[in-house]
C-alpha cells in the first residue's frame, strides 16, 4: 500500500532530482550515440518531461502495471529497470530488456510488469484498461499507469478506453503527458477542446490538471489519484502540462515552433526549476550536486559500456518469438 | 469409444464449448457487443448471462478496438478471455489491437509476455446481409505472424477448438461462417477439446484433392458427392487451420491424385486459394498433372439480392465444373 501522502524530507527530494537526472543524462548520452550511428531508427526524447514519470512512480507498488508509449524511456528508468540493459535494448543487442528486438520505442520488462513501449498512439489505453480489468477479476489491489501524449486524446481508442474505464470502474491511472504538439501539429490546430482533462470528465472520470514541470506537484496529485483508484474509485485522470525540449524525434527539424517558445519552456524546466528550489532551501549544495552527477555519470558509462560490449542475437534465431515454442 | 451421441447445432456446439471453458478456468470470461442480455447476435450465447453472470459474460459498448484491447490487456494480466466480435467487417475496427498488439507483443518483448487470447467471431456471406456483414476477411488476419487462425467447419471442432485455443499461449482467432449456426448433425455427448493444429482429410479420393475451409466445407462435400457420380473420385481436405497452413497433408495428398481445386469464399486476389496454390507449385510441381484451380468470391462487394449473393459465392455447381476442368473432363 503506498502512502497517501507526500513526506518530503531531504532523501526523498535528492531521490527525485537524481531520477530525473538519470533520465536527463541518459537521453543526452543517447542523442550523442545516435549521431554515432550506435543507436539508430527512431529516437524520441523525454527531456523536459522527466518530473511526470519520475512523480508518478514514487506513487505505484512492484506488484503495480505501467503501460507508456514510444517515448518511454523516463518511464523505464523511473520504474527501475537496469539502465545497462536499456541501453543494450538502443543498441538492439540481445542483452537488452527486450532481447534487442524492440529497440527505443519498445522497452519491456515483465519482471516490474513494465508493458512497453507501444507506438501506436492511443493504441496502448486499451491494454492498460484490460491489465486493470485482470486485477479487477482477480481480486487485486493494483493499479495501472497508463502514460500518453496529448496527441492520443484524438484518437477513438482514447475515448473508448475512458468509457470502459468509468463503465466498469477500472483501477486505471491516466496520465495525460500534454506536451502542446502531437509530433509537429500544435494543440489548438488538432483539438476543439484543448483542455484534456475535460474529455475525460465528460466520461465521469474524476480529472484534473496538473505543472508538468512540478515534479513535486505530478507527485502530489497521482497520490492522491492512486489512493482513490486503490479504495475503489474507480479510474482517475491527470493532465500534465509540460513540454517536450527537444525535437519530436532525430529526423525532426522543428519548423513548427520557434526556438523563443522553446527557451521560454526551457527555463521552466523540471530539472532545473527544482534544482535551483534545493539548492535555495539548503538541500543541496554545488558539492552534492556534482556527487550526484559523477554516480549518474559511472551509471551511464557502466550502460554504454555494456551495450558495447553486447552481442548480436544470431540470424538462424530470425524467427524466434512469434509464437511460444512449446516443448514436444 | 462409443459414447451417446445427439443432435446438435453449430450453435449449440459453440455454446457447449464456451461454456464448458467457463466452467473449467476462473480466469476465463467472454466479452463483446450484446453477448449478455441479449444472448449473442447470432444467439450463441443464449442462456450464459443468467447462468455465469455479467462479470463473465460481460456486454461491452460499441467499441471493437477499445474491448479487444482490453482483452489483450487482461490475458497479459493473467485472465483468459474469449473476445467476441460480432462479424469479420467490425474486427476491422479492432485491427490496430489484433495486428498491431497482439500480434507483435510476446516478439516486441523479447519472449517476456505472451497474449492468450481468444478472439472469436463471424464471418462469411449467405443471409443477404450486403456489403459491410458479409465478408470473408480469413486470409488477412491469415497473413499476421503472431496469431494462429483457424476455421471450425464441424461440430467436432466448434465444440473441441475453443478449449484448446484457450490453453494456446498465443492469440488465437476464431473463424464461425454464419451459414454453419443452424447446421445440426449428431454429436458425441462427451466431445471435448480437440487440436487446433492441421488438416482433416474429409473424404477419401484418388482422381483430384479438392482444399477448402470452414462454411465452404459442405458445398465442397456436395460437389465430391456429385463428382463420385460421375465417377470421378474426389479428396476433400479441410484446412481447419488457416495459420499455420498444414502443408504436409495438402502435400501427402497432391502426391496421390496429382490434381488440386480449391475452394476459398475469399475473394480470388491475395486470397488463401492463391497462397495455397503457390505452395503446391513450390512444394509439389513435379507432381502435379494440371494447374492447380480455384473456386472463389466474384471480385464484388456482397450484393443484397439473392440471385446476385449466390453468382458471387462459390456454389456446388462451381466446384464440381472446375473439378472437370482441373480432370480434364
Amino acid at each position: 500500500m503506498t502512502d497517501t501522502k507526500l513526506h518530503l524530507n531531504r532523501e526523498h527530494a535528492l531521490h527525485l532530482l537524481r531520477e530525473m537526472l538519470r533520465i536527463r543524462r541518459f537521453e543526452e548520452r543517447c542523442a550523442e550515440l545516435y549521431t554515432e550511428e550506435k543507436i539508430r531508427g527512431f529516437l524520441h526524447l523525454y527531456i523536459g518531461e522527466e518530473a511526470i514519470a519520475v512523480g508518478v512512480m514514487q506513487c505505484l507498488t512492484p506488484e503495480d502495471a505501467v503501460v507508456a508509449t514510444y517515448r518511454e524511456h523516463g518511464h523505464a528508468l523511473a520504474r527501475g529497470m537496469p539502465m545497462t540493459r536499456m541501453m543494450a535494448e538502443m543498441y538492439g543487442r540481445q542483452e537488452g530488456c527486450s532481447r534487442g528486438r524492440g529497440g527505443s520505442m519498445h522497452l519491456f520488462d515483465a519482471a516490474s510488469r513494465f508493458y512497453g513501449g507501444n507506438a501506436i498512439v492511443g493504441g496502448s489505453l486499451p491494454l492498460a484498461v484490460g491489465l486493470a480489468l485482470a486485477d479487477k477479476m482477480r481480486g487485486r489491489q493494483q493499479v495501472t499507469a497508463c502514460f500518453f501524449g496529448e496527441g492520443a486524446a484524438a484518437e477513438g481508442e482514447f475515448h473508448e478506453s475512458l468509457n470502459l474505464a468509468a463503465l466498469w470502474q477500472l483501477p486505471v491511472l491516466f496520465v495525460c503527458e500534454n506536451n502542446l504538439y502531437a509530433m509537429g501539429t500544435a494543440l489548438e490546430r488538432s483539438e476543439s477542446e484543448t483542455h484534456i482533462f475535460r474529455k475525460a470528465q465528460s466520461y465521469k472520470v474524476e480529472a484534473e490538471a496538473v505543472n508538468g514541470m512540478d515534479v513535486l506537484a505530478i507527485e502530489v496529485a497521482a497520490r492522491r489519484g492512486v489512493a482513490a483508484i486503490r479504495a475503489g474509485g474507480g479510474p482517475r485522470f491527470l493532465e500534465c502540462q509540460t513540454y517536450r525540449f527537444r525535437a519530436h524525434s532525430m529526423f525532426d527539424a522543428q519548423l513548427y515552433r520557434d526556438k523563443a517558445e522553446v527557451e521560454a519552456w526551457r527555463e521552466k524546466g523540471p530539472v532545473l526549476r527544482f534544482g535551483h528550489w534545493l539548492e535555495e532551501t539548503g538541500m543541496l549544495d554545488p558539492a552534492g550536486r556534482a556527487r550526484i552527477e559523477a554516480e549518474i555519470e559511472a551509471e551511464l558509462a557502466t550502460a554504454v559500456a555494456f551495450a558495447e560490449q553486447g552481442t548480436w542475437e544470431p540470424v538462424e534465431d530470425l524467427t524466434r518469438d512469434v509464437y511460444t515454442e512449446r516443448l514436444a | 469409444m462409443s459414447a451417446e451421441t445427439r443432435e446438435t447445432s453449430y450453435r449449440e456446439a459453440v455454446r457447449e464449448a464456451i461454456r464448458d471453458a467457463l466452467r473449467r478456468d476462473p480466469r476465463v470470461f467472454l466479452m463483446g457487443e450484446d453477448v449478455g442480455r441479449y444472448g449473442g447476435c447470432y444467439a450463441v450465447t443464449k442462456g450464459l448471462y443468467d447462468e455465469f453472470g455479467p462479470e463473465r459474460i460481460r456486454d461491452t459498448p460499441l467499441s471493437e478496438s477499445g474491448f479487444t484491447g482490453a482483452g489483450i490487456g487482461a490475458a497479459m494480466g493473467g485472465m483468459r478471455p474469449i473476445v467476441e466480435i460480432m462479424t469479420v467487417n467490425f474486427s476491422l475496427l479492432a485491427l490496430d489491437q489484433i495486428v498491431n498488439n497482439a500480434a507483435t507483443i510476446r516478439h516486441m518483448s523479447g519472449g517476456q509476455l505472451n497474449v492468450p487470447v481468444v478472439i472469436r467471431m463471424a464471418c462469411g456471406a449467405g443471409r443477404q446481409l450486403a456489403a459491410q456483414h458479409s465478408h470473408s476477411l480469413e486470409a488477412w488476419y491469415a497473413h499476421i505472424p503472431g496469431i494462429k487462425v483457424v476455421a471450425p467447419a464441424t461440430l467436432e471442432d466448434a465444440r473441441g477448438m475453443l478449449w484448446t485455443a484457450l490453453e494456446d499461449p498465443d492469440p488465437v482467432v476464431i473463424f464461425e461462417h454464419v451459414m454453419l449456426y443452424n447446421r445440426t448433425a449428431q454429436l458425441a455427448s462427451d466431445a471435448g477439446p480437440v487440436s487446433i493444429e492441421g488438416a482433416a482429410v474429409r473424404r477419401a479420393g484418388g482422381d483430384l484433392t479438392l482444399i477448402t475451409y470452414g462454411g465452404s466445407l459442405y458445398k465442397t462435400l456436395e460437389a465430391a458427392e456429385a463428382l463420385a457420380g460421375e465417377g470421378i473420385a474426389a479428396e476433400v481436405i479441410d484446412l481447419r487451420s488457416l495459420r499455420p497452413l498444414d502443408d504436409a497433408t495438402i502435400m501427402a495428398s497432391v502426391a496421390r491424385t496429382h490434381r488440386a481445386l480449391i475452394v476459398d469464399e475469399g475473394w480470388r486476389s491475395g486470397s488463401l486459394a492463391a497462397e495455397i496454390s503457390a505452395r503446391i507449385m513450390e512444394q509439389a510441381f513435379w507432381e502435379l498433372d494440371a494447374p492447380v484451380g480455384r473456386v472463389c468470391s466474384a471480385e464484388v462487394p456482397i450484393p443484397y439480392p439473392k440471385h446476385l449473393e449466390d453468382a458471387a459465392l462459390p456454389q456446388v455447381e462451381g466446384i464440381v465444373a472446375a473439378a472437370k476442368a482441373v480432370t480434364g473432363r
